[in-house]
């Protein structure tokens, strides 16, 4: 913002722009009437929720609108003394690329997988007819050392499939810059990175950014990156942008209700002081094993992946098991193993008096309704052609409970978790995520278990939505007593709801104790890179009021 | 290096697989009622006991069928497919003869069917929800639901009878004489008719899975990464969409193609084509075992070796797919 306030004239004017939707949409407009400027120099952060319009506005920008059914109704976006609004397609092509570059949330599919990396960045040389052959070759090097890939010249002869996703981001960002576009639009281009290649992607567009001198549209949902990376800050609501203005000051001191809801949910690093728990180990993993085996066929070669070695932990009555890592750490497997959806090779998962690795078929089916799982996907979780009465009864019913009673415990678990009655004959494509992920739960509570293993069941959700979901697992456990099993990325959601944390890596737990002590203590190299990649965890979240209004977002 | 050991190893695999479908052809075709001895002993007008006799001893019939079976598989093994009882000829010989006149016309069919098909398909899916999309849309349903036969038999009846612009019979004017390029145009002309009908089907499916595959690929992140850099619509359709919406039309084409022998026996028969499809189908009616064994061997062959050809053309469209 200082630099913004150095006297840099705005580079890109949006003016009351409205962009409708197709008829029958949840509302007529996708934004409305929005206003805002970007300057050279500085990051601007659009952020919101699901459905907010951030993303329409970035398209717009592009003029990347999905024609003919979204346009933009009313306002104009000036750039360089022209409305792209009234930019012939061709004109508009022109800028795309040259001027303005976009990168997108999915690195792994916004590459074309049949064209090496080289082609495709050089492609933009050739869309607006460029550079000499060799020239874009010797450029298309330079760029990919410059985004800080390693071996440039060997990588441009690659395809994408050989990249890892940040590296593939990294790529997207090469071609985006190729031109030295005046402007950046990059639509959650962290979202779908795991957190520590996130924090380098994020020091690699704060740090382009201020070679170039661009400005930077950043599309987010997570304040932890606007904290880490934004000069000015725009929430938007409902296609609305209900506030504006430096990030410190909506950070710190944010105005409007809905910034103040927003900031209210995000989750503290700050772990809490939290009681030890007594009593004995409710749930006791020793030593588990499992590795996936592609079996050696005819003439092919087998192929080992270890996806946990030597895993122990204990989970005591009441507790909050935090099983954290990042994606390919085999935190998912080990749930997988303990809900015995997955076989183990060896070791022991005791419950009580039992086994559970030892039981097989007829024997393990009674003892399966003690752990039971919330799955991370509200959408594919749920049976579409299913009512939600009788997913939730399902399970009861196939122990032997009757129809009758099993479908008036479904209710009464539907009203537990905080949906009305009508509920449960419905369908559930008529639930939002959070619903669903509240249809989840119940369907899991059916049972009685004593062990909730919940597999990241809020990262798919709006933050506002995530926090009630958390709320609510709390409420419940805390009302009937469970123990869970919590596996997430997320590390400022472990640091809220967990009483111990096991961080894992490449299937072994590297680090296990107490989650205050991880937190402010971390033993292990890989905790500490863990933390230190969180972003915004230099960011205090303000305690901010609420007002009454927490109706409204009712998930 | 690596895709030259595994086309080896494929090609031994399918030594084994042929083999397997040599053995259950065997038992298949003798499992089938009716008796080739009685049948020619019946069309000879002698069908009396020690006459079908003989000609069992003739054509080793009387032996134990697990003898028969060694005798003929050591035959194909060496690849004499026999000799058949009825045309008097070597199998080989009449498969060999015939096996030109087939691939002329499947493999017309075929060239047609994926180029119009794929034309078609991507015209359909770049004009989609537009008259011209509607019209390739119906006209492919409209192929692909009529049987092959009925317009083998329209086309006959209007290019051929109606219109006498095409000939509707056979693969060459009888008794014409021609040679050289006459001939050539000559087989050209008769060939318009049967591969056009055979070609439909396929070019209908090959238009619906184009078209398909394209509106799926356009909905992709990567065309919008196209997009973006301000590449021109043309350019993304051709570079960037058509060539990953291919992939399932190869997987087809190398089905189409296994048939390439097999396939033509119903436009063979209307159109009186000489191919190996008649052959099949007269010594189906005639229980000419070895020769209809010998079809059905050329035909499996032919599809497990264009199943490998798929696999290695599958590698060279897509980088992703490694030969192990």
């Amino acid at each position: 913002m200082s630099k913004a306030a150095m006297g840099d004239a705005p580079l890109l004017q949006v003016e009351d722009l409205s962009i409708s939707l197709p008829p029958g949409a949840e509302r007529p407009l996708a934004v409305e009437k929005i206003s805002f400027e970007l300057a050279r120099n500085e990051i601007l952060c659009v952020v919101g929720e699901s459905g907010s319009g951030k993303s329409m506005s970035a398209n717009a920008i592009m003029g990347l609108l999905p024609r003919p059914h979204v346009h933009p109704v009313a306002g104009a976006i000036r750039f360089e003394g022209r409305d792209l609004l009234q930019l012939s397609e061709v004109e508009l092509r022109d800028l795309r690329g040259s001027r303005i570059g976009m990168i997108f949330q999915e690195p792994m599919t916004a590459l074309n997988p049949l064209m090496r990396i080289g082609e495709q960045i050089s492609e933009v040389f050739d869309a607006h007819g460029l550079l000499t052959k060799r020239e874009r070759k010797a450029r298309v090097v330079e760029l990919l050392r410059e985004v800080g890939l390693p071996d440039p010249e060997t990588l441009g002869e690659s395809y994408p499939f050989r990249l890892s996703g940040g590296q593939r981001q990294r790529v997207m960002i090469a071609m985006a810059l190729a031109l030295e576009p005046a402007i950046l639009i990059a639509d959650e281009p962290t979202t779908a990175l795991d957190v520590t290649t996130q924090a380098q992607i994020l020091q690699l567009i704060k740090s382009l950014q201020e070679r170039h001198h661009m400005a930077v549209m950043f599309i987010t949902h997570d304040f932890g990156v606007v904290a880490e990376i934004a000069d000015r800050v725009a929430v938007m609501q409902f296609g609305k942008i209900v506030e504006m203005g430096p990030a410190r000051k909506v950070l710190n001191d944010p105005q409007h209700d809905y910034t103040r809801r927003l900031i209210a949910a995000v989750p503290h690093f700050e772990p809490p002081d939290r009681r030890s728990l007594e009593g004995p180990p409710l749930l006791s993993v020793k030593s588990l094993e499992k590795t996936y085996v592609t079996e050696r066929g005819l003439f092919t070669a087998g192929r080992r992946v270890p996806a946990a070695q030597a895993v122990s932990f204990d989970i005591k009555k009441g507790e909050t098991l935090g099983l954290v890592g990042e994606s390919g750490s085999g935190k998912s497997t080990v749930g997988r193993c303990i809900v015995r959806l997955l076989e183990s090779d060896s070791g022991e998962i005791r419950f009580g008096e039992i086994d559970l690795a030892r039981l097989k078929g007829r024997a393990l089916r009674p003892h399966r309704r003690h752990v039971q799982m919330i799955f991370q996907d509200p959408y594919a979780s749920l049976n579409p052609r299913s009512k939600v009465g009788t997913i939730v009864a399902e399970g009861p019913m196939a122990h032997g409970t009757d129809r009758a009673t099993a479908m008036a415990r479904a209710a009464e678990l539907l009203r537990l978790v905080g949906l009305d009655a009508t509920a449960a004959e419905r369908f559930p494509h008529e639930f939002s995520g959070g619903q669903r992920q509240r249809i989840g739960i119940a369907r899991a509570l059916a049972l009685d278990p004593e062990l909730l293993v919940a597999d990241e069941p809020v990262s798919a959700l709006d933050v506002s939505v995530q926090a009630q979901v958390l709320e609510l697992l709390a409420e419940i456990k805390q009302r009937l007593q469970l123990s869970m099993l919590f596996i997430t990325h997320d590390l400022r959601v472990a640091a809220q709801i967990c009483d111990n944390i096991a961080v894992m890596k490449l299937g072994r737990i590297v680090e296990y104790g107490p989650t205050r002590r991880v937190f402010k203590d971390p033993q292990h190299s890989y905790t500490r890179e863990l933390l230190s990649a969180v972003p915004g965890r230099h960011w205090s979240i303000p305690e901010v009021s609420v007002e009454a209004e927490r109706q409204a977002v009712r998930s | 290096m690596q895709k030259l050991s595994f086309i080896a190893k494929r090609l031994v695999k399918a030594v084994f697989v042929l083999l397997a479908i040599v053995v259950l052809n065997f038992f298949l075709i003798r499992a089938a009622p009716g008796d080739p001895a009685q049948v020619m002993a019946g069309e000879a007008g002698a069908a009396d006991e020690i006459f079908i006799a003989q000609l069992r001893e003739q054509f080793g019939l009387d032996r134990p069928l697990h003898e028969q079976l060694l005798i003929y598989v050591g035959g194909i093994v060496t690849l004499d497919m026999g000799y058949s009882y009825r045309q008097q000829q070597p199998v080989a010989d009449l498969i060999f003869d015939r096996l030109p006149a087939t691939l002329i016309l499947t493999g017309t069919a075929f060239v047609i069917s994926i180029l119009l098909g794929v034309l078609l398909g991507a015209l359909a899916a770049a004009r989609v929800g537009k008259w011209t999309d509607s019209l390739i849309t119906v006209v492919a349903l409209v192929f692909y639901a009529t049987p092959l036969f009925w317009i083998a038999l329209m086309a006959i009846l209007l290019f051929s009878v109606q219109l006498g612009w095409l000939p509707g019979f056979g693969m060459e004017s009888v008794g014409a004489g021609y040679s050289g390029f006459q001939r050539v145009l000559d087989v050209l002309q008769h060939l318009v008719l049967p591969a056009t009908t055979l070609g439909l089907f396929f070019m209908a499916i090959y238009a619906r899975l184009t078209r398909a595959s394209m509106l799926e690929v356009m909905d992709m992140d990567f065309v919008k990464t196209a997009r973006a850099k301000g590449l021109p619509p043309g350019r993304i359709t051709r570079v960037h969409v058509l060539r990953n919406a291919i992939l399932p039309v190869i997987t087809l084409a190398g089905i189409q193609a296994g048939q390439l022998v097999g396939g033509a026996v119903l436009t063979e028969t209307v159109f009186a084509w000489p191919g190996i499809g008649r052959l099949m189908f007269d010594a189906l009616l005639q229980r000419d075992y070895n020769l209809l064994l010998g079809v059905f061997f050329v035909s499996s062959a032919m599809v497990i070796l264009f199943n490998l050809v798929t696999d290695v053309v599958y590698t060279l469209v897509d980088p992703r797919i490694e030969l192990k």
